[in-house]
């Protein structure tokens, strides 16, 4: 772009302030509707301006094409499809490149510097090709905001094959031109042109690459993630939102269902890396009091402070407090139930209470062994041991204690 | 409560989640003076600082810094004008992660209780905040124990490392699921004194040099197998 600009500077063009090319009014492009608009005369004036200044040198190409890739389209008469602006865009770019290489070399020729048309075709025609591909490094990156990058692309590619085509001619053009003298020297250049054309043509063509590889990994993970997210949400979520609508009429079934999906869904958020049902005491405990909420409906909170490797004992005050939380559930008519395990260095505690009916646990029949058996006696068999408080009327705690030392 | 308010407890509701909103406005509307509704961070900052509530009800989660990010910014807006009051913080949240939870409490908030409570419980919450109260629920007094258990790192003249066993008893009854005036009768204290125990392990937990509480606990998990 410094180049286009100090271009412009060069060819002491009228000021452009204002300038716009009207490309719906103009022949070609609209360069020269646009001056004459800001110059208030007749296009055709101007137009005819540029055929003599053409006649001459043919300059008036140079200044045309100039002043084509300096003035703007007027944005409010229809400007061209994001498609071809992307293209058009970048064939400016190569355009102005050569239109600069062009202009250079008509000054040199001027002051008697020229460097023979051998060198002087070859280089117009590569300095547009490398503009033509080197332009898009820029644009892959930052991207006029609000131009779709799909649409950007296929413009893209158009000038993509434009640019090492154009830079292929100049090198074939150049090295047929040294072609004739048979000198190694000549050789050599031959070589380090084909060399450096090469990196210039693919340098950026590789970076693009590796850019758009990165690009694409990043977006196939992405999106794996969201499908990952989908189908869970489609499996539980939605799954569990069809059923309450079918069983709207049933409170406690939904309730149940919300309840389940709640926990399902806690799980999956909160703990990615749940620990593992047959290690973690504080798991097993989590898991028990699960599917006893579901089993009878009643909710139970769960809270555990530390946590201990599952063994033998721990085993046993888990089936214990799932016995309890079970007797909680089913006869206590409490609205929840609060588990609650502690793991210190030398016991491990958990209390299971409900502030529901309460019993006499004296009045209990002889027959019932729920409590006796597999609370109590369950307990004592492990070395530990169970207490049950409770008072008709105001509930029931369960407490379990194993001593670890 | 035995004695009769003076005045309704006027509450702010902020939640990202217009159904929740409406949700908690109709369960504790008949009880405490509902005086406005906040959707996001700048709307409750705003509402806080125009109708100062006594209590403000606090998402946890919301986009551009949550709950944190309100109570920092009302703390923030009354440094400048030193006469104002601010509210005080219930968090109210689904979120079990015991990060969220710790957080929100160091921030400023005296309490906090899941979205699951009935909506008595959260009215009586709402008046025990007002009162000057902390407010735990049996799953924070968890997420309290676990930070606050084994060896406490250097200690501390001050003490803010460490919970003392009444405090730690005091807990210990909250995660247990029983209330405020059960625990006093199990210990022989007044409920007063059980109060005074839970907001002295509110200070201890907002004050302490424990850094990334939560953090600590969890790691000591797996430490402790």
């Amino acid at each position: 772009m410094s180049a286009m600009a100090s271009a412009a500077n060069a060819s002491s063009q009228p000021a452009r302030h204002g300038l716009r090319r009207l490309p719906a009014e103009g022949l070609v492009s609209g360069v020269c509707a646009g001056i004459a608009a800001s110059a208030g005369v007749d296009p055709v004036a101007v137009r005819i301006a540029f055929l003599l200044m053409t006649l001459v040198g043919g300059f008036g190409i140079a200044v045309y094409l100039l002043m084509w890739v300096i003035t703007p389209a007027d944005a409010s008469t229809g400007a061209p499809g994001q498609r071809g602006r992307a293209l058009v865009g970048s064939l400016r770019a190569a355009l102005a490149a050569s239109a600069f290489a062009f202009g250079i070399l008509v000054v040199l020729r001027h002051i008697g510097l020229w460097p023979g048309d051998r060198v002087a075709g070859p280089a117009i025609l590569a300095l547009g090709g490398l503009a033509l591909v080197w332009r898009q490094t820029p644009a892959g990156v930052g991207g006029a905001p609000g131009q779709h990058a799909r649409l950007r692309r296929a413009g893209r590619v158009g000038a993509f094959i434009l640019g090492p085509l154009l830079i292929a001619a100049a090198v074939l053009t150049l090295l047929h031109a040294m072609g004739t003298v048979h000198d190694e020297a000549h050789a050599f250049i031959g070589g380090t042109v084909l060399f450096v054309a090469l990196t210039l043509v693919f340098g950026p063509w590789c970076l693009r690459l590796v850019r758009s590889l990165a690009d694409e990994r990043a977006h196939r993970i992405r999106e794996q993630e969201r499908a990952e997210v989908a189908a869970h949400l489609h499996d539980s979520v939605l799954q569990t939102l069809a059923l309450i609508q079918k069983r709207a009429t049933d409170p406690r079934e939904v309730s149940a269902l919300a309840r389940r999906q709640e926990r399902e869904l806690r799980h999956w958020l909160f703990e990615p890396n749940a620990r593992d049902v047959e290690t973690s005491l504080a798991a097993a405990l989590t898991r028990a009091a699960e599917e006893i909420e579901e089993l009878h409906g009643v909710p139970i909170e769960v809270v555990t402070v530390g946590d201990a490797p599952l063994d033998g004992r721990l085993g046993a005050l888990v089936k214990a407090a799932r016995e309890a939380m079970s007797n909680a559930a089913r006869f206590a008519g409490a609205e929840r139930v609060d588990l609650y395990a502690e793991c210190g260095d030398d016991r491990v505690e958990a209390f299971v209470r409900d502030r529901g009916a309460g019993f006499e646990l004296d009045a209990v029949p002889a027959d019932r062994r729920g409590v006796r058996e597999c609370i109590v006696a369950r307990m004592q068999r492990h070395g530990g041991r169970a207490t049950i408080n409770s008072v008709p009327g105001a509930g029931t705690e369960v407490e379990l204690v194993v001593e670890l030392a | 409560m035995t004695d009769a308010p003076a005045r309704a407890v006027r509450v702010a509701i902020v939640d990202d989640h217009d159904l929740f909103r409406a949700g908690v406005r109709a369960e504790v509307g008949a009880e405490l003076e509902v005086i406005g509704d906040a959707g996001s961070v700048d709307e409750a900052v705003t509402l806080i600082a125009a109708q100062r509530p006594d209590v403000v009800l606090l998402d946890v989660h919301m986009p551009e810094g949550g709950g944190v990010e309100v109570i920092r910014r009302s703390f923030d807006a009354t440094r400048d004008d030193p006469g104002r009051e601010v509210p005080r913080f219930l968090a109210l949240s689904v979120s079990d992660s015991p990060d969220d939870v710790i957080a929100v409490i160091r921030a400023g908030a005296r309490g906090y209780v899941t979205k699951t409570i009935s909506g008595d419980e959260l009215c009586d919450a709402v008046r025990r905040v007002a009162d000057g109260d902390a407010v735990f629920s049996p799953r924070l007094a968890g997420f309290v124990l676990d930070a606050f258990a084994g060896d406490a790192p250097p200690a501390q003249d001050d003490g803010l490392d460490q919970l003392t066993a009444r405090e730690r008893e005091v807990l210990r009854h909250i995660a247990r699921g029983y209330l405020y005036k059960e625990i006093a009768l199990r210990l022989g204290i007044s409920v007063k004194t059980v109060e005074a125990h839970v907001s002295s392990v509110l200070r201890k937990l907002q004050l302490s040099t424990r850094h990334e509480l939560s953090a600590w606990a969890i790691e000591r998990r797996l430490v402790n197998w």
